[in-house]
């Protein structure tokens, strides 16, 4: 019985080699295949420029968009157009983006109320009256337009909206099934939540802030935690196209900000005093560190931001840099490995979600402990 | 050389010397961990947070090297 166990445990090992040696080769081949493809490819489109460009497309996907763009077929772009919402010196103009019939270049014009409008890179530019054309100065600004107050209904305040019903749904779901059940055990959607939340309160917001303080915390950690997750999840989903709305900086500058309001406000005389005159140090020490510990505190926010910002973008960029090799090389043999590796960056991804989610949840409860500690010397 | 190649080499020193610390820091918790696996979570959470905060100064290189 021994004997047969190790024969079979050597008999998977070596087909474990040897799968793994054939993999290699195999990968081996397909490099240079590719690398071979290249060359020659690279030789044909020399001459010729108009070829695929994969620093605009992957920018495309990571900006915000005026339309939800699904899909190109036969060169034609099938999306879904939201509302623009402007707000000029003549006061306020709407229409739907689907009258710049999916123009980029500020080719198209629309006019509205008089005024005539452009989309410019995802831009909307009010144009001056008799110019057809924007000009623009080495600076990258118009010079014949000006950009109006853009409040428009852009693909990422869409997908927030639907992040806030799906949370609104757990959420309500849950509470209610707690209001149902007599002995406040979690049932249905409820186990679910429970942990997540249990979770929140045992491992972030007690030990980060304290036994006696941290229940005025919890609803924004919570908020916060579940926002940025649910966020993270439906920028990965691709028939979303990728909604980047927590890789956009004007979002996480604005929860950055709810943290830095809260530290802020929350903070006693302990913490302030630990900034303006820092205790137990001689004089010259208090007033050297003083500036110090004053831009500590609006690093602390800025680190928020970027943290949130750059880990999500980066990991949309690799993706998508990943998938452009197929089109870059101009080859289907390196089709696999591309789906291969971006697959393996999409499941970390996946992790990266939870992980950056609880990241700036629990900084966000380290600022907020900091801020509302007691003196203990 | 062009300033996206010079901002390019930057970021990857940025990531060179994240990584090490990133590695610094999980050498370290797995030492404590095998040590004292009792507080094995409080370890875990810790070296999350340090990776997190060594992380944000490597996301800091992809940022400038984005701008340029």
């Amino acid at each position: 019985m021994c004997t047969f166990a190790r024969n079979l445990e050597q008999g998977i090992f070596k087909l474990f080699i040897m799968t793994l040696n054939t993999l290699r080769a195999v990968l081996f081949l397909v490099f240079s295949v590719a690398v071979t493809n290249f060359g020659f490819a690279s030789q044909d489109n020399e001459d010729q420029d108009k070829g695929f460009n994969a620093k605009e497309m992957i920018m495309h996907h990571v900006k915000d968009a005026h339309e939800f763009h699904i899909v190109d077929w036969d060169n034609k772009p099938i999306s879904i157009p939201l509302p623009i919402i402007l707000f000029t010196d003549n006061g306020l103009t709407t229409f739907m983006s689907s009258e710049f019939h999916h123009d980029d270049s500020g080719t198209h014009i629309v006019e509205k109320n008089g005024e005539r409008f452009v989309k410019y890179h995802e831009k909307i530019y009010q144009l001056e009256s008799g110019v057809d054309t924007l000009t623009f100065d080495e600076e990258l600004h118009p010079t014949n337009a000006k950009l109006p107050l853009d409040f428009s209904i852009t693909k990422n305040v869409f997908m927030m909206w639907v992040s806030v019903l799906v949370i609104l749904l757990i959420f309500i779901s849950a509470a209610s099934k707690y209001k149902k059940s007599n002995n406040f055990m979690p049932r249905g959607i409820a186990s679910f939540v429970e942990p997540l939340v249990v979770f929140i309160r045992d491992e972030v917001a007690i030990p980060m802030i304290g036994e006696k303080k941290y229940r005025r915390y919890m609803p924004f950690l919570l908020s916060v935690f579940f926002f940025i997750w649910v966020n993270n999840i439906f920028g990965l989903i691709p028939i979303l196209n990728g909604a980047n709305v927590s890789g956009n900086i004007a979002f996480t500058v604005s929860l950055a900000f709810f943290t830095f309001i809260i530290t802020s406000f929350s903070g006693n005389k302990n913490y302030w005093k630990h900034i303006f005159w820092m205790p137990g140090v001689p004089v010259p020490m208090k007033i050297f560190l003083m500036p110090i510990e004053i831009v500590g505190m609006f690093v602390k926010p800025i680190s928020l931001t970027i943290r949130l910002f750059a880990n999500i973008t980066a990991g949309h960029i690799i993706i998508l840099s990943l998938m452009s090799l197929i089109f870059i090389f101009e080859s289907v043999a390196i089709a696999p490995v591309s789906v291969g590796f971006s697959l393996f960056i999409l499941i970390i991804e996946i992790v990266v979600t939870a992980i950056q989610a609880y990241i700036f949840t629990v900084l966000s409860a380290l600022y907020i402990g900091t801020a509302t500690e007691e003196e203990h010397h | 050389m062009t300033i996206t190649g010079i901002a390019a080499i930057g970021a990857g020193i940025a990531v060179i010397g994240a990584g090490m610390g990133i590695g610094k820091i999980g050498e370290s918790a797995m030492n404590a961990m095998a040590r004292q696996p009792e507080i094995q979570g409080k370890l875990q959470t810790s070296a999350l947070i340090l990776a997190a905060f060594v992380e944000a100064v490597a996301l800091f290189g992809v940022v400038a090297s984005l701008i340029v």
